[in-house]
């Protein structure tokens, strides 16, 4: 890791609901400019994690720090000014139903001002080019949309406002390979032309392949391993090889009830 | 014996601190999302947006109330006066109940069935399909941009509403009485408003800026706590409505209490 401040640095980061411990001492570091891909299966917390970063949820210990400022401990007006420079993809999309794509995708200079609605359409146009969308679906509803193109709208939203951290939460979960391979291309182009930190969740190898630098991998609450992303598979921690490779032996056990 | 007595008694102690809770994240809730109002940026469009949905899309149903309302006051009360003075009798019940408390009690009613369940519905499905913590993502405080418009918005639309309301249901009265009981027309006007005072109307009016205030608020509360899917949306928009239609009742006794028992 070169040297200086890390760009995001979680250390002991604990989480309960209820009586079931999600996140039992996350420690987790990615560089500036860096792209890192968390591993994890259902429910290992992958989720809860970014949730806890972008202040959606408050977790119960631990410290979260961007550029070396720990996030918890200052006032809301600050953390405020540092979540506007994150952006968010989240598992599902979650477009706006309400509103046409063109609004979707430059909701957060609207909603700022930043930009008149005249504008924004151009705006919008633009950055749907850069997803590989006609201007045309500007005008259409996100209901109106299939599960890629929406991913492809979220994934503009997410860029609109040029953010220089931004979470994915598995965005090629629910799509064919072919579209998830797009959507991949698609991440790792607009990561590198914003320039940004990314850190990615998947629970898909060959998409971690794709997107991540360093993978990382989560388990029982904490972060049990982390390496280049090339070496999944060989990476010689049984967890990691036995999840890269989709067997039912080995030492993680699936949790059936809980 | 004890446990047995108990028991009803410990699940009693939970249903009121439950309920306690409620009313307590409730106020918490309206504080939060009217303090939002005072401070920019503001979402106008969301305003007019939701002034549109409520005071527009709410007339015809509002307005089919009142009329049907009016009409059967002046027949039920034809019943009780027939014998004597029946016209400025019916003139003077008609007017008054209308303005005073059928108007804004039946409207936020059909208001509360409407634009309570819109809200509830679309803000929960919002929450489920994570389009709020979106909005957090996106810089922009979801209380400010779902629920304080809406609360506006609802404050200034039900009393021009009811006051629709008032007009239509005096016409429906004067409908009956000129066309069914044969009453002169300027006769029972005059009659009417002879009857009515300013405090009529306007309690009527604040009334309806108090209920707006309710089934708004209740819409957007339930919506914003739902949880679990589809499911928990039903139950939001059952409880939104049930809840609202509730307090529009108990409050409309409240309110009377505070402007005519002197
Ligand atoms: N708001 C919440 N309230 C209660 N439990 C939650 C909440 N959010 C997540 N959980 C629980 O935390 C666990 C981890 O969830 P999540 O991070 O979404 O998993 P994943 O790794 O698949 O993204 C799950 O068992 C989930 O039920
Ligand atoms: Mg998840």
């Amino acid at each position: 890791m070169s040297g200086g401040v890390p760009k995001l640095r979680l250390r002991g980061l604990r989480k309960a609901f209820g009586a079931k411990q999600v996140l039992d001492g996350v420690d987790l570091e990615v560089a500036a400019g860096h792209s890192l891909v968390i591993l994890g299966g259902s429910g290992s917390g992958k989720s809860v994690t970014i949730k806890c970063v972008l202040g959606l949820i408050e977790p119960d210990a631990g410290t979260i720090e961007i550029d070396g400022r720990d996030l918890l401990r200052m006032p809301r007006r600050e953390r405020e000014a540092i979540g506007d420079r994150i952006g968010m993809l989240f598992q599902n999309g979650a477009l706006f139903d309400s509103l046409p794509v063109w609004e979707n995708v430059c909701f957060k200079l609207l909603a700022q001002k930043r930009i008149d609605r005249r504008r924004a359409r151009d705006k919008a146009a633009e950055v749907l080019a850069q997803v590989g969308l006609a201007a045309s679906v500007g005008d259409l509803s996100p209901a109106e949309l299939s599960g890629g193109m929406q991913k492809r709208v979220a994934l503009a939203r997410t860029i609109a406002a040029e953010p220089d951290l931004i979470f994915f939460d598995e965005p090629t979960t629910g799509l064919d390979p072919i579209m998830g391979a797009v959507i991949d291309g698609l991440i790792v182009d607009c990561v590198q032309r914003l320039g940004a930190t990314a850190v990615s969740i998947t629970h898909d190898m060959a998409s971690a392949r794709r997107i991540g630098d360093t993978a990382a991998m989560l388990y029982a609450g904490r972060l049990v391993w982390s390496g280049p992303a090339a070496s999944l598979g060989q990476s010689g921690n049984a967890m990691v090889d036995q999840f890269a490779r989709g067997e039912r032996e080995g030492p993680i056990k699936m949790e059936l009830r809980r | 014996m004890a446990a047995i007595l108990l028991d009803p008694l410990a699940a009693l102690g939970r249903t009121v601190l439950g309920g306690c809770r409620s009313v307590g994240d409730v106020a918490l809730f309206a504080l939060e999302g009217a303090s939002h109002l005072l401070r920019p940026p503001f979402y106008g469009r969301r305003l007019l947006r939701a002034f549109v949905e409520i005071a527009w899309f709410s007339l015809p149903v509002v307005a089919l109330t009142a009329i049907f309302t009016g009409m059967v006051l002046a027949l039920q009360s034809y019943t009780g006066f027939a014998r004597f003075n029946a016209q400025s009798a019916i003139a003077s019940v008609v007017v008054i109940s209308i303005t005073r408390e059928l108007g804004p009690v039946l409207a936020a009613l059909m208001v509360a069935g409407r634009i309570g369940a819109s809200f509830a519905a679309e803000i929960g499905t919002m929450r489920v399909t994570d389009q709020i913590d979106a909005l957090t993502t996106l810089s922009t405080h979801p209380m400010k941009y779902l629920v304080a418009p809406r609360l506006l918005a609802a404050v200034i639309a039900l009393p021009l509403l009811v006051l629709v309301a008032d007009i239509l249901g005096v016409m429906g009265g004067w409908i009956i009485a000129t066309f069914k009981l044969g009453f002169v027309s300027e006769a029972y006007l005059k009659a009417s408003f002879d009857f009515l005072e300013t405090d009529d109307v306007v309690s009527g009016l604040v009334k309806a800026a108090v209920f707006g205030f309710v089934i708004a608020l209740m819409g957007t509360w339930c919506g914003y706590r739902s949880r679990g899917g589809a499911e928990g949306v039903g139950a939001a928009t059952t409880a939104a409505v049930v809840a609202s239609s509730i307090l529009i009742l108990a409050l409309d006794y409240v309110l009377t209490e505070a402007f005519f028992a002197r």
